[in-house]
């Protein structure tokens, strides 16, 4: 039942504050940080619990459209739950990063960033396929309205932009899902959409194939994937200034999750036949990304496009086949998300002070701002991957798990190590290093400023120092369900291949 | 009773819609054209009964009531309408309004 | 006592993390206090731990503190774990107690600089992440210190960051150096799949005995471990952003060069030796890049007009010594040239340093001279340090170091004579460009007078680190290390030193005795373009400008407005044309509906009748 609270804590809270903005924003606001708060310390709690017997960490059934087998079904296992604790997190700090930066209709923004809270959540909870689906599609509206009621100047199109690409692949995933359970009845006699009964559903090859490939192509477009990503640099580019919306709704990669979830264990072989190309993309993301993010002008297109390079790495641990790689999956979805929020919010930080995101028009900010400096230094430092902090951790792993099977794809992916220092060290250079071509006074990070910052650089190197956190309760469940499916296919492959 | 043979009933019907449906192209004045779509009603009616009378049904007769009431409803809708563009733009030139072009 | 090691690395750490979070609180004595003092403790505890490593049975002087576990997953556990054998307590001592002169000379040498707790903060991170990297049990573990030393690089050189060349040469360092560490993770990669571990012992032990001689596999590990110690050593062809890396303070220079950063890689491939043993090409390429690079950055250094351009380039020339030494299965020669090196390197970079600010940030060779008698101090212990630079025999540490080089090139396991010539040559390049730099400087006439005198700190360190460079072979940790002794024949020993003394002849007759004669070879139409050749080193820069950074930078800036998108605009835009050409039949006129309307069900009904 907790995990039916982690959920309806934000919807309610939202609601709530919709109301109470009627009246007051101040209240509004505060509504959602307790909100948030109290979601962030259920989530914790339910993940601190440790998982049972079952490998559970927390389970919730109950029926809902019973003669299709659809039913409300939540489950949290070791790879949902540092996710969860994850999005009430970015959550919190979304509110408390919003808390000066939006004015008008702060009632209504405020549900609609925890309704799509809410939705992140409930994807990444549900383990009935229709519940997901359901959860995938309701965190677009929220996001929708975000972005064209409060974002930047060509706010329009850029909201339909995303709504237009993550209703299309929806639609495609939709179908896979209904194909897949009609494929359930044929074998065992009745329909269910339940993510666990239809593990292991046999599909015949072609059939599988094209249920996999609407997936995957559903789950890359909302991941990105190169080349289905060009929905996610307009999205962040006219999101709300401040970075809210960029860190609450955006950030966290359900798209990842997704492709962890269902891609392999449900079409495992058909996912084998589909690695080189995956693994292709993958690479090309993570050049192309890091590549892209040094050209960008806009500070929050760049951290855009780093999270799009950091994508990449899921796609590499997704089709290695390899329990390492997925264990490093669930790092690079937490630390990109980490090490993305703290960029995202440096952009609303800078906005608010000078005006404009354009980094080329910004120089030698140390010495005015140097909490901002030393900030923005380890966000970009763990974006690149230095070691001691998250991102490295979870590169690292997916890079050793994808070198078993496939070492060239991993040594290709390994060049976006310089890649990436290339765009880091021109962000730092061009904001803070060289004159001051502002010359206007400017304040450092304010208290409020500052414990958020804290709090996401904190996060960054508890979990650096310690992907223990992380990785340790991932063995458990799923993963290892996948990695012992992919492992046992891959065996007869191989004794087939010799 | 049996001397209007079902053939005539649909001709003259036929014929009663053509008249109303060049009615409604050629004149421009939305009362005429309001009348003459009231003719194209009328004419569909009498082919309803026509058939009716010829099936030896009922449900001909039924339909004509119903033809009747839409016809009622639409008159006193059209007309409300007609009144309301004769307020705003002062004519009744059909082809004036037309600003519902894509 | 030995149970004190991990202090050794985490009083610096604290150092920084305490400046880190209170620096704008901290007055300028406190700061002071925290940056030398952390660095005090950790040469003491490092003392401390020194002790108890003795005190062990020499059979068996390998110590091993676990701190915890860092990354686990699958078959890999690497842990937080600092192991101390001989090697690393060589690193250690040198580390610690070159690290603690060097800060605690720039508590006076910073002393005007605003960002004074900014640098001690940097400093202090640097000296922790080197002291990692020589102290880590785990090949993972050392790279945290590994990119640890590659970040305090980038911001010490950019420390300065408001001069745009700095902030430029802060991240070529960087991103070059990055290149070798992608190098190195990829050799990580092929050595924990392939050994199941990344244990520096355990994996070693694994290596020789899974691994025959010259096997495919082991020769492609131990040249990734070498691209990665190319990048941090600046060896060919990644020696680029070392020159232009004197753009940070002096302190810092004298850091990277002598105690962190450029030393890593030799620490790296010493550590390895075993590897590169198993991986005789792998080795032989390693010294083939030693001679490359001692032949290059000494010639570049003869024609360099930047006092610290030339030392940058002699540390260049004196790492490839080191490269050649571990090439040839020397690699306790190395350790003894790293070790001298740290010493009189250091020393001449903080000499120089103080003549550098006694005359006000000039750096310019030809616009000083005649300072022997106004900064005496700083001559004779410069004098100290350029002649072990230059291997003086018999009095100066260097020449031990060197000379052991020499002989292990010539006689030793994988020696060669072309070795030895090049290491010949290069010996008789460097006195002579350490010659033309003393003579330069601290000769002649005067051309400007210096403003200030070092004071008490600058010159204790000075006086300790002189004392180091000219007391001899006692340096030599080979002893400790164990290894092959190298027994060359006398005539190659006298060869070798012949040639280091031929050049220092050579110096003083060209820039003491006729200096005339140095500039006519100079303004030569050969010397000139040679000398142009040189003072770029040998063009590099502009080779890799044409090839990487001007395509890259191009390709981006192509690439800027998401050249993806096309695709998808184009969908956007066929479905707006498609719109519009639909609408045109939407024109308002209801009449005109009202025929299309019944010419429609006229036709439809004639299809259904004329079928």
């Amino acid at each position: 039942m907790i995990l039916g609270w982690i959920i309806f804590l934000p919807l309610l809270g939202g609601a709530a504050a919709w109301i109470a903005g009627r009246r007051s924003a101040g209240a509004a606001r505060t509504l959602a940080l307790v909100a948030m708060a109290l979601d962030l310390a259920l989530a914790v709690a339910a993940w601190s619990g440790g998982a049972g017997a079952s490998g559970w960490f927390a389970e919730f059934q109950c029926p809902w459209l019973p003669q299709f087998g659809i039913s409300v079904h939540l489950g949290m296992d070791g790879a949902s739950a540092p996710l969860v604790v994850l999005a009430a997190f970015l959550g919190l700090l979304a509110v408390g990063v919003s808390w000066r930066g939006i004015g008008e209709r702060v009632g209504f923004f405020h549900f609609n960033l925890l309704w799509a809270v809410a939705a992140t959540q409930a994807i990444l909870l549900s383990l009935d396929l229709v519940l997901f689906y359901v959860a995938w599609e309701a965190l677009l509206v929220p996001l929708y309205f975000l972005i064209a009621v409060w974002g930047g100047p060509r706010r329009g199109p850029a909201a339909l932009k995303m709504f237009i690409f993550g209703q299309a692949s929806a639609v495609l995933m939709l179908v896979a899902f209904i194909a897949l359970a009609i494929s359930h009845q044929r074998a065992v006699g009745s329909y269910t959409f339940d993510y666990l009964k239809l593990l292991g559903t046999p599909v015949a090859g072609a059939a599988a194939f094209w249920m996999m490939l609407a997936v995957f192509v559903a789950l890359a477009v909302k991941l990105p994937a190169v080349p289905l990503h060009v929905w996610l640099p307009d999205a962040h580019e006219q999101a709300p200034a401040s970075g809210g919306v960029d860190i609450a709704g955006l950030a966290v990669k359900v798209g990842a999750y997704g492709m962890l979830r269902l891609v392999v264990p449900l079409f495992p072989a058909a996912a084998r036949d589909f690695t080189p190309v995956a693994m292709t993309l993958g690479v090309i993301g993570i050049l192309y990304g890091a590549t892209m993010a040094f050209a960008q002008r806009d500070l929050k297109r760049l951290a855009a496009y780093s999270s799009i390079s950091h994508m990449g790495f899921i796609l590499l641990a997704v089709f290695a086949f390899d329990q390492t790689a997925l264990q490093g999956a669930v790092l690079v979805m937490v630390a990109s998300a980490l090490s993305a929020a703290g960029l995202f919010f440096m952009a609303g930080v800078l906005e608010r002070r000078f005006g404009t995101r354009n980094i080329e028009a910004l120089g030698g900010l140390w010495s005015a701002m140097p909490r901002a400096g030393a900030a923005t230094l380890i966000f970009a430092l763990a974006a690149m991957g230095l070691p001691g902090l998250a991102n490295f951790a979870g590169e690292f792993l997916v890079l050793l798990g994808t070198y078993r099977e496939h070492p060239v794809f991993a040594v290709l992916a390994a060049l976006g190590m310089i890649a990436s220092v290339i765009y880091a060290v021109r962000l730092m250079g061009v904001i803070f290093h060289g004159p001051r071509k502002d010359e206007r006074p400017v304040k450092d990070l304010s208290w409020r400023e500052g414990a958020i910052a804290a709090a996401l650089v904190a996060a960054l190197v508890w979990i650096g120092i310690h992907p223990g956190v992380i990785t340790a309760n991932g063995k458990q469940n799923f993963t290892a369900a996948a990695a012992n499916n992919a492992s046992a296919l891959h065996d007869s492959n191989t004794e087939g291949g010799r | 009773m049996n001397s209007v043979s079902p053939e005539s009933g649909l001709v003259v019907a036929a014929v009663l819609f053509a008249l109303g449906l060049g009615g409604v192209l050629a004149r421009r004045n939305m009362l005429f054209v309001l009348m003459s779509i009231e003719i194209m009603l009328n004419a569909a009616a009498l082919a309803m009964i026509t058939a009716g009378a010829r099936h030896h049904a009922a449900d001909g007769q039924v339909m004509f009531m119903f033809i009747l009431a839409t016809a009622a409803a639409e008159v006193a809708v059209g007309l409300a309408i007609v009144l309301l563009i004769y307020r705003r733009r002062r004519t009744l030139d059909v082809d004036e309004a037309r600003e519902m072009r894509g | 006592m030995l149970e004190l090691l991990w202090l050794v690395p985490l009083a610096p750490l604290g150092g920084f993390l305490i400046l880190a979070v209170a620096r704008a609180r901290l007055g300028r004595r406190a700061v002071a206090t925290v940056g030398v003092g952390s660095a005090g403790v950790a040469l003491a505890a490092a003392g401390a731990v020194a002790a108890g490593f003795f005190a062990l049975p020499a059979a068996g002087r390998v110590y091993e503190q676990n701190l915890g576990t860092w990354i686990s997953a699958g078959d890999l556990a690497a842990r937080f774990v600092l192991h101390l054998d001989a090697l690393a307590l060589v690193m250690m001592a040198v580390v610690t107690l070159v690290g603690f002169l060097i800060l605690l000379y720039s508590a006076e040498s910073m002393a005007g600089d605003e960002g004074y707790a900014r640098f001690f903060c940097y400093m202090n991170l640097f000296v922790a992440s080197m002291l990692v990297l020589v102290l880590a049990g785990d090949l993972l573990l050392l790279y945290l210190g590994w990119e640890g030393v590659g970040l305090c690089s980038y911001l010490l050189i950019g420390f300065w960051y408001r001069e745009p060349a700095n902030a430029r040469a802060a991240k070529k360092a960087f991103i070059v150096t990055r290149v070798g560490d992608a190098a190195l993770l990829v050799g990580l990669l092929v050595l924990f799949t392939q050994m199941g571990t990344s244990d520096i012992g355990g994996l070693l032990a694994r290596a020789a005995e899974r691994w025959p001689t010259g096997s495919s596999v082991a020769t492609l590990a131990a040249l990734l471990l070498l691209a990665g110690a190319v990048g941090k050593s600046a060896q060919l062809p990644l020696q680029v952003w070392l020159p232009d890396a004197m753009a940070g303070p002096t302190p810092v220079s004298a850091l990277i060069h002598a105690a962190t950063m450029v030393t890593a890689g030799v620490y790296l491939l010493s550590r390895m030796h075993g590897l590169f043993a198993l991986a005789p090409a792998a080795a032989t390429v390693t010294a083939v890049i030693g001679a490359a690079t001692l032949l290059l950055a000494g010639t570049s250094a003869l024609v360099q007009r930047d006092l610290k351009r030339v030392l940058a380039y002699s540390t260049m020339s004196q790492v490839g010594y080191m490269f050649v030494a571990l090439g040839v299965g020397a690699w306790g020669a190395a350790i003894f040239h790293f070790v001298t090196h740290a010493v009189f390197k250091s020393l001449l970079f903080l000499a120089a340093g103080a003549v550098i600010a006694a005359l006000g940030e000039e750096h310019d060779l030809f616009k000083m001279g005649g300072l022997r008698q106004r900064l005496p101090l700083v001559f004779w212990t410069f004098l100290a340090g350029a002649a072990s630079l230059a291997a003086l025999p018999l009095v100066t540490a260097g020449f031990y170091s060197k000379e052991e080089i020499l002989a292990a090139a010539w006689a030793g396991p994988a020696g060669g004579r072309w070795l030895w010539a090049a290491g010949a040559v290069g010996a008789a390049v460097t006195a002579l460009y350490t010659g033309r730099m003393v003579f330069l400087v601290f000769f002649g006439t005067a051309k400007r007078e210096p403003s200030q005198q070092p004071g008490w700190a600058m010159a204790t360190v000075l006086v300790i680190l002189a004392a180091l460079s000219v007391s001899g072979w006692w340096l030599d940790p080979r002893w400790l290390l164990g290894g092959t002794e190298i027994a060359a024949t006398l005539p190659v020993r006298l060869a070798g030193t012949a040639a280091a003394l031929a050049g220092i002849v050579l110096a003083w007759y060209f820039y003491l005795r006729r200096p005339a004669l140095a500039a006519r070879v100079a303004q030569s139409r050969a010397g000139a373009a040679l000398g142009r050749w040189w003072i770029g080193g040998w063009g590099f820069d502009w080779l890799y400008n044409f090839i990487f950074v001007r395509p890259y930078v191009w390709l981006t800036q192509l690439g800027r407005d998401e050249l993806l998108d096309g695709p998808f605009r184009t969908l956007g835009r066929t479905l707006d044309l498609a719109h519009a050409g639909m609408s045109w039949t939407v024109t308002g006129r209801v009449r005109w509906y009202a025929a299309a309307l019944a010419a429609g069900a006229i036709a439809a009904i004639a299809v259904a009748v004329w079928r």
